[in-house]
Formats: C-alpha cells, structure tokens, sequence
C-alpha cells in the first residue's frame, strides 16, 4: 500500500509528495432545515497512474468531497475546511481563477449523465475543444482538429464528420465517450469519473470501463473513479475507500476489500449485490434502514443504528464512540480484528457464494 | 425550414378564416343595429330600410360573408364611396373612409410605441435581470427583485398619467405626448412618444426582469453548465454561452406573444397618452357597430399575433439544434 498510507482524523500534515492529498476534509452545506454536514473529517492520497475507487450508497458524500477538489460546489451555502494538496498546491483556499486553470488541465471530470452533462446547444466539436483553446491556447482551427483526434481516440467513427453533430444526435455510450474525450483533452493528470457507467446499459459499460483503462495507461493520468457498483469497481480500481455518511469507513487495496472485507457496511455492500454464480433463488439481503439523516448523524459510530454486528463489540461503545480509520489497510469498526476476519468467512462469505 | 414557414403560414390563413367567421356571426349577435346609429334622431323607416339595403345588411348573413371574403381578397368597385383595392375590407359605416387605408394611417402609430417600448423593455428588462442573476442573493439583486416586484404590480393609467403629471405638466421636461411622423420630423416623433415608451416600457421591463432572473438562475443550476465550469471555461463564459443560450427560450415564448399583443393594438396606453393607434380603432369599432373596421382591426391585429408566433417558432430552430431537426 503506497497511496493510503495517513490515519485519517489525526493531526498528520498533508503528504506534499504525493499527487492528490486530502486531509481532515469538512463540507457543509447551509440549508433551511439546518447545516448538512456532507462530508465530515475525509483524508485520502493519490498518486499518479493509480486509480482510486470511491464506493457508497446516494448522499455517502462520493460526488461532494470530488466537486469540492475541483472548487466547484456553491460557495454561498457550502462552508470547506481541511486541506485538499494537488501537487503541493492547496486548493480549498485557492482562488477563482488558478482553480479555472486548473479545471478541465490538471484536473478533468467526467459526469454521471452524459446528456444532461454535455450542452445541447453546442456541437460536439465545439464543446471538446473550448478548454483545448482556453489551456492550450490553441486556435480554433487547431481546437477543432484537436477535438476531432480526441473522438477518434475514444473510438467515435467518423470523427471528422461526427465533431459537427450535436449531442442528442449521439447514443448514449458516444455521448460518455464524447465526453471522456472533452475531459482528456488537455491530458489531465487526474480524471475523476462520476458514476461514468451509471446511466449506461451493461454492454456499453463496459466498453467505457475498457476505453477509460486504456487511456489511462496512455495518458498516465490518475484516477478517482466513483461509484455504488462494487462490480465496477473490482474491475477499474487499484485501491479503494468506502464511504458512508460523509466519512471513510474502510479502505485498503481492491484485492484486500473485496476479498477480505473488514467492516460491517462493506459486508452489508456485498451482502446486497446479485452475482452470476449465486442461487437465483436466494434473496438479496439489503442492509437494514435507511442512511443516516446528514443534519443530525448518530453518535459514535456512524453505522450503528443499522449494524447487525453492534453486540458483539459490548457495552455501548459503538453508540458512543466513533471508531478511527487506521493507516494503510484499515476499517473503522470498533470489532476486533480477530472478530472481522472470523465473522467474513463464516458468517459473510458463505452466503455470498451459495450454489443451487 | 422552408416547409415549415410553409405549413405554418397555411395553419395561420386556416386562423384567420375561422376567426372572421367567429367575428362576423359576433357582430350579428349584438343588440345594436348598425344603420340605426347612422341614420341619426331624425330616422323613419324608409330611411332606415335604405340604410340597411346600402350597407348589404339586408342579404342572408352567409351572402353577406362571402361578399366581404370576395372583396378582401379580389377589390371591389360595387361600393358607392368609390373603389376599394384588396385588400377590401369595404368602408367604415362611421367615418365613410376605407378601412384598408384607416389601417394603415393608425399602424405606423402603434408600431412606433410598440417597437421603441419593445426595445426599451428588453434592454432594461433583460439587462437588470441578467445582473440580478449574476449577482444572486446580493443587495443589488434583492433590490432589483423588490423593485420589478412593486413595479409590475402597478398598472398603465397609475403610471401613465402620474408621469404625465409630474414630467409635462408640472416640470415640463417632455412635450405632451403625440404621434409626429418620423420621416417629416424624427426629433418630434421621439420626444412626443418617449413617456408612453417609458411609462409601457417600465411595466413590462419588470416582467422581464423577474423572468431573465428566474430563468437564468434555474439554467446556472443545470449540469451541463456545471460541466463548463468543471473545464476550466470562466464564470462570464458560461454565464453568457452557456446559461444564457438557455433562458432564451421562455423569454422569446412571452416576447413573441408581447409583441403580438401590442402590434394588436395597446388599448389602454393609447387611451391613457391620447394616441391614435390600432387600440383605440379597435375600441372605436366596437362602439360604433362599425362591422368592416372592426373585421379589420380583428384581423389585422391576429394576423400579427400569428406573425409573431411563427417568428417566434422559427427563432427557436436557431436557439435550440434539438428544435430544429425535430
């Protein structure tokens, strides 16, 4: 484990060595009802070339700690502390305008929903090749051309004659691919993907998962790949974190989480997804109740009015005590690692692969 | 875009004949009798009877249809005023002019306050709505909000006579206002209509302002606007190409039927400021039973409402690349 190597929450100053540092991170948003604390005390690192996956339920605060990197979320609600470190470079205090340089350079970003993400009112074309002449200072002769090897690049046929079209002209999988292509235009050296299969049929997704990891080995951009499939994320990630009610509650790398996981939720996370070699009639086993209300957390352990797990920690030490998430790989569960490990493989794992 | 001018042209003539049909079974319906209120106190039956043999009221309602639909579009000479080109819409019961021509002497009126209000209303509406927007949650967008909201609750004959009162009769910085025709005097065609282009002007400015707001604050909040600021394109950028490409769309929709609207005719700010415009002649029709000007100020103000609509159809092809090749 090279890239989570700080304790999260501790007093540990930012790694200026490594590519992307988040530590201690805090966003909330000001709402009638009260402040929303949407992420609360995140620290992760990333280092070039690797690919970060980032798994959560809705609301687990995924897509708001990555718009708070790129200073994109609403500065009249939303109050940020913490340090997020690119390159040595502190972002949440940095202003407008460096940010504007570094969006869509350094850092790209890549949406969920492709339609409504990509402008209708613009051509394809026009719309890869807009931060093309804003960083790169090309032409709009040069931009264009520019754009037009991008789509060739993501696999678009006739890219020469497909630039011109205007994105409901494209299907859905062209649409995601158009815009890996706006997003790598100016070789970022971190992509941070949104859900970019989510609102793809499973063929397509696939051929999305496929072109992201070859141009990552082209590009050698780093990657943070969020998402709530678990199936995706074995499939792109190197590490991964995951996230639940603002904070990171496991992390480690994919073969560590997936195959050994160590905290409830992830079990829970498992536990909940259909798989090809499983009982067709077995039942899906949800995790009980809803997630936690952001106005008002649990005490302690953020997970515990939906843990399954809580006797046997004993005493009340889960309702009052919130577990810390340990260097490298690490879980932030108040069970013994003696109790993680037996409680997977026999209670955990022999339900994930019930046969007929 | 061709067949669709076309089709839509078709549609609008289709209109137009069904509202004439409307109208002229309307006028039928009314308890007034035209040629009794020409032929004046001294009216005997004789006269009377004359009257309505002159004018064609005497022939069946469906005859009298199809003569007024056959001069509107072939002219006529069969009238005792004298000839009447098409398109002949006949001559007015009251002032015995051709109502063609009563048309075209009260348009340039109406299309003068129309268009200089239009102007000034966009211009003003759009602009203090775009910095509202720009400047969301700040003094200076709560105070334009406040005051579009205070101004578009107050009516043309409060503002009208109110600013007529302190800006002419007190202070004596406008002339009265008066229709002067431009080609003989531009200076006196705009200072005679510069307060009702105020006084219009402001009224619908604030509409606007509410609704450039509105419709700017919602586009600001759509992904694909987030989308441009993720790449790097500046705050103004996306403000201008990308937010704003957007919010043209309402705001053309209730320009279109605005200015249909007052090319029709504005009643009350011709009323309220003494000008002879398509409003008053409107008004004037109805009051005098004056069934050819009234076909004619009918007609003539839904033809540029259609107008409008099918300019307004066709500007969103240009906004909207979805539009167009749907």
């Amino acid at each position: 484990m090279t890239t989570l190597t700080k304790e999260a929450g501790a007093p540990v100053p930012a790694d200026a060595d490594a590519f992307l540092s988040v530590r201690d991170l805090h966003v909330s948003f000001k709402t009638e009802d009260g402040i929303v604390r949407a992420v609360d005390g995140l620290s992760f690192d990333l280092e070039r070339g690797r690919t970060l996956g980032i798994v959560g339920e809705s609301g687990s605060g995924k897509s708001v700690t990555n718009l708070t990197i790129l200073g994109l979320h609403n500065p009249m609600f939303t109050t940020v502390e913490g340090e997020i470190l690119l390159e040595g470079q502190e972002l949440t205090t940095a202003r407008e305008s460096e940010l504007e340089k570094l969006r869509g350079n350094k850092v790209a970003m890549i949406f969920q929903d492709p339609l409504t993400a990509l402008s209708p009112y613009y051509t394809v074309g026009r719309q890869i090749a807009e931060p093309y002449m804003k960083h790169m200072g090309a032409s709009k002769k040069a931009a264009w051309e520019r754009a037009v090897e991008m789509l060739g690049k993501v696999g678009i046929p006739n890219p020469k004659q497909r630039a011109k079209d205007y994105p409901h002209q494209f299907s859905g999988g062209m649409r995601q691919r158009a815009m890996i292509a706006m997003a790598l235009v100016c070789d970022p050296d971190l992509l941070i993907a949104d859900e970019p299969t989510t609102a793809l049929d499973v063929t397509v997704q696939a051929q999305i998962l496929d072109l992201l990891k070859d141009l990552q080995q082209e590009f050698g951009s780093a990657i943070i790949f969020i998402t709530h499939d678990l199936g995706v994320i074995a499939d792109m990630a190197d590490d991964i974190m995951v996230m639940y009610a603002g904070g990171a509650v496991e992390r480690g790398t994919v073969n560590e989480v997936l195959r050994a996981p160590q905290h409830p939720y992830t079990w829970g996370l498992l536990n909940s997804m259909p798989r090809l070699d499983s009982d067709p009639n077995a039942p899906l086993a949800p995790i009980p109740g809803t997630p936690p209300s952001l106005l008002n957390p649990p005490s302690g352990c953020r997970f515990h009015p939906r843990c399954t797990f809580q006797d046997r920690v004993g005493g009340t030490r889960c309702v009052t005590e919130a577990p810390s998430l340990g260097p490298d790989r690490s879980s932030a569960c108040h069970l013994t690692a003696e109790q993680k490990r037996t409680i997977f493989l026999e209670e955990i794992k022999p339900r994930l692969h019930q046969r007929p | 875009m061709l067949r669709f001018l076309v089709r839509r042209s078709l549609g609008a003539v289709v209109i137009l004949f069904l509202l004439s049909i409307v109208t002229f079974l309307l006028f039928f319906g009314m308890p007034r009798d035209p040629a009794l209120l020409m032929c004046g106190k001294t009216c005997t039956p004789a006269n009377l009877e004359n009257l309505h043999r002159v004018l064609g009221l005497d022939k069946p309602i469906p005859e009298q249809y199809w003569i007024f639909l056959k001069n509107l579009v072939m002219g006529s000479d069969d009238f005792a005023q004298g000839p009447c080109p098409a398109p002949c819409f006949g001559y007015s019961y009251h002032s015995n002019e051709q109502v063609w021509g009563t048309l075209m002497d009260r348009l340039p009126t109406t299309l003068s306050l129309t268009l200089g209000g239009a102007v000034c209303f966009l211009i003003i509406g759009l602009g203090t709505g775009l910095i509202a927007a720009w400047k969301r949650g700040t003094l200076v967008d709560k105070t334009f909000t406040a005051g579009a909201m205070v101004i578009s609750s107050m009516q043309i004959y409060f503002l009208g006579p109110l600013a007529l009162a302190i800006l002419v009769y007190q202070t004596h910085v406008f002339d009265k206002p008066a229709y002067n025709e431009f080609t003989e005097n531009p200076a006196a065609w705009f200072g005679g209509l510069i307060i009702p282009w105020v006084v219009l002007s402001t009224i619908f400015a604030s509409q606007y302002t509410r609704m450039a707001r509105s419709s700017m604050i919602e586009q600001l909040q759509e992904e694909h606007v987030r989308t441009a600021r993720a790449k790097g394109m500046s705050r103004r950028y996306v403000f201008f190409r990308y937010a704003w490409r957007g919010s043209l769309i309402p705001i053309v929709t209730i320009f279109g039927i605005d200015l249909g609207s007052l090319l029709g005719g504005a009643i009350i700010t011709e009323y309220t400021f003494g000008l002879p415009g398509l409003g008053r002649l409107a008004v004037e029709s109805v009051f005098f039973s004056d069934l050819p000007l009234l076909l004619g100020v009918m007609l003539f103000s839904a033809t540029m409402i259609l107008l409008c609509n099918i300019v307004v159809d066709a500007a969103y092809a240009f906004i909207d690349p979805r539009v167009r090749l749907a």
